[in-house]
């Protein structure tokens, strides 16, 4: 096991190394950059920015340069924020789009395999389809409409929540359940099919078969087996859930990272693309790895290593 | 003799979108104490809906009792409610089923799957539970019974699992088990040593058998009577010695005829039964063996025979049987 983590890490590291360097790459092989949009700039001026952050100098030097700092942990000094550097920015956007992440995990967790599994227990029966219709807006309605729609009933119209803005538990709520309604509807469409599998399964009838009653043979039997599929999309949905979205982070207002995302691109802020890919690559990594070895815990045919074959 | 489970005309249908399907039509037969009952019949002819129905384990719906009564000591089954049953699933009742290497959970150890039905049933604590189901893994011959409750399904063989899964079922010595083509998914000497198994607990444990299959050898080897079905119906049933010895129906000498036998000529071919069954959707009116038999009269397509009794224990449905049919048993078709 302790040899296998070893590899995986290695592994790992080559991957974060050609995330770097394909990024690199496309970034600077698109058109434009960081100060080309600021209008008339004098020439003087322009040539004295790009000097300064170094973008003068050949691509492979920048990218040696980028390297060096990277293993120091640095991701540079933004270029368009002239207080913070990226990591500074990391530093304080990630806590809060964690913060939501985590809640709109735990709801969708709650909900998503519960909703799949009522579904699939009640199969072509009421709690059927309620369950599917929800899966089905949670799917087909984009989380701004879902935001706004929140917004106007439950913070304008009954006033229980604040409308935007960040600062109390309170204003976590809205925009964790809107970031929660897409990855809990994909669950439960997950955990309905898987759970009418297992429910056909011939172990099932053999623990019915026992005597024991219908709740154990569900919880017991059937759930953990029909539970895998929903375990191996976890990673990519926490890793998604917890950068933070640009969508809902902008509609509610919150100083979290997601927006980093999609302004760095826009403003061609090239240390921040930089750090927010390898930032985000990075725990896509980390969550692919702790599924691995959940789906070994869950499931005890899955070896991860090849000795004890 | 001392009757351990009755059936009594009982029928079972599936309702589909394409209408009911009739998928057994009026049973009969009974299991005495300590008795192996074979159910014979080709795949679809309903064995396994009458075993699982006496189980209650038919999905409800599609699955419903059209009619007739499962007499369990003589206490009718169908009327039991769920509650009712779990507390004769796995205890009075047990069940082994045909493919050892799905019928195991696998994410389960094997150990706590043999424990879940002694907690159920006997009321022991969890650690007198474990100690039982380790003992109950050395009754059924598993080697390390200590080593091996502690593992997965998947880390035993076929045979081995098929053990298990007996193990199971005997935790509270049932009166009755159904093992539902038990050897089928196995390899031919792992097929006699399972087999063997469970004739000696049978003798242990003071056990009724319903051993469904299509196996005609084992059939010989192991049972006391034999149930011959054939599209939801039984054609034939008697004492196994009087099937062998004197098959009554078309299609029980044909079941017969198409077991392979060492010496029969190298050059010969495997005797088959051509044609297929009746579709239940529509069931036949007459005898649905008409259409495959060599024997059919015109009479054989539009009116089901009558039982014609061949001894107390022995009967048969079939014209040839018929009093008028006697003189001339050479029917045409």
């Amino acid at each position: 096991m302790k040899k296998y983590l070893l590899k995986r890490l290695g592994m790992s590291l080559v991957t974060l190394w050609a995330v770097v360097t394909i990024t690199f790459i496309l970034m600077h092989s698109v058109p434009g950059n960081p100060f080309a949009q600021e209008g008339k700039m004098p020439k003087a001026v322009y040539d004295n920015l790009q000097a300064k952050y170094g973008l003068d100098k050949p691509y492979t030097e920048q990218y040696a340069i980028y390297l060096k700092n990277l293993l120091k942990g640095d991701f540079g000094d933004s270029m368009k924020s002239r207080v913070e550097t990226v990591n500074d920015m990391i530093e304080r956007g990630f806590p809060v789009s964690a913060r939501l992440g985590l809640q709109a995990l735990v709801i969708a967790l709650c909900f998503g395999p519960a909703l799949g599994a009522l579904a699939a227990l009640y199969q072509n029966k009421i709690p059927d389809y309620i369950s599917m219709i929800i899966a089905i807006i949670g799917i087909s309605v984009p989380s701004f409409i879902m935001g706004t729609i929140l917004i106007q009933f439950l913070a304008r119209n009954v006033g229980w929540l604040p409308i935007a803005g960040w600062g109390t538990w309170q204003h976590t709520l809205l925009p964790s359940f809107a970031m929660a309604l897409m990855p809990m509807a994909t669950m439960a469409r997950l955990m309905r099919s898987s759970m009418l599998e297992v429910l056909g399964q011939d172990y099932i009838k053999t623990a019915k078969s026992k005597g024991i009653t219908k709740p154990a043979v569900i919880l017991k039997h059937a759930v953990r087996n029909a539970i895998l599929p929903v375990i191996s999309i976890l990673g990519t949905t926490i890793s998604n859930l917890i950068v933070g979205s640009f969508v809902i982070e902008k509609i509610f207002g919150i100083p979290g990272l997601g927006r980093f995302f999609v302004q760095s691109i826009y403003n061609r802020d090239y240390t921040l693309i930089m750090g927010t890919t390898i930032f985000y690559a990075a725990i896509l990594i980390i969550m692919l790895l702790l599924v691995d070895i959940a789906y070994m815990l869950i499931d005890p045919r899955i070896k991860l290593t090849k000795e004890g074959r | 003799m001392e009757k351990v489970l009755e059936i009594k005309e009982l029928a079972v249908s599936f309702k589909t979108f394409f209408g009911e399907v009739e998928a057994v039509r009026g049973i009969s037969f009974d299991v005495g104490r300590k008795e192996t009952v074979a159910i014979v019949g080709e795949s679809g002819c309903g064995k396994s809906v009458t075993a699982n129905s006496i189980m209650q384990l038919l999905p409800m719906p599609p699955a419903f009792y059209k009619g007739g009564q499962i007499l369990f000591n003589g206490q009718d089954i169908i009327k039991k409610t769920e509650k009712e049953m779990q507390d004769i699933r796995g205890n009075k009742i047990s069940m082994v089923f045909q493919d050892p290497m799905t019928s195991l959970n696998p994410t389960m150890r094997v150990g706590k799957q043999i424990v879940e039905g002694i907690i159920k049933h006997q009321h022991l604590n969890r650690e007198e539970a474990e100690k039982k189901a380790i003992e109950m893994l050395d009754l059924v011959s598993v080697p390390q019974p200590e080593k091996r409750v502690k593992q997965f399904p998947h880390e035993f063989s076929g045979g081995m699992r098929q053990r298990v899964m007996i193990a199971l079922a005997m935790v509270s010595n049932p009166q009755l088990l159904i093992a539902d083509e038990p050897t089928t998914a196995l390899d031919v000497t792992v097929q006699a040593q399972i087999l063997e198994l469970m004739k000696e607990l049978q003798d242990k444990m003071d056990m009724s058998i319903i051993l469904i299959t299509h196996d005609l050898g084992i059939v010989a080897d192991m049972s006391d009577k034999v149930v011959v079905m054939y599209a939801g119906q039984i054609l034939e049933q008697g004492l196994t010695d009087e099937i062998f010895a004197n098959p009554s129906h078309p299609y029980t000498r044909k079941l017969l005829a198409s077991v392979p036998r060492l010496d029969m000529d190298r050059n010969e071919s495997l005797h088959s039964i051509e044609g297929t069954p009746p579709d239940l959707y529509i069931p036949p009116k007459g005898c649905p063996f008409y259409d495959r038999c060599d024997n059919a009269m015109k009479i054989c397509k539009d009116h089901m025979p009558d039982k014609s009794h061949h001894s107390n224990s022995h009967y048969s449905h079939c014209w040839l049987h018929h009093e008028l049919a006697k003189s001339d048993t050479e029917g045409s078709k």
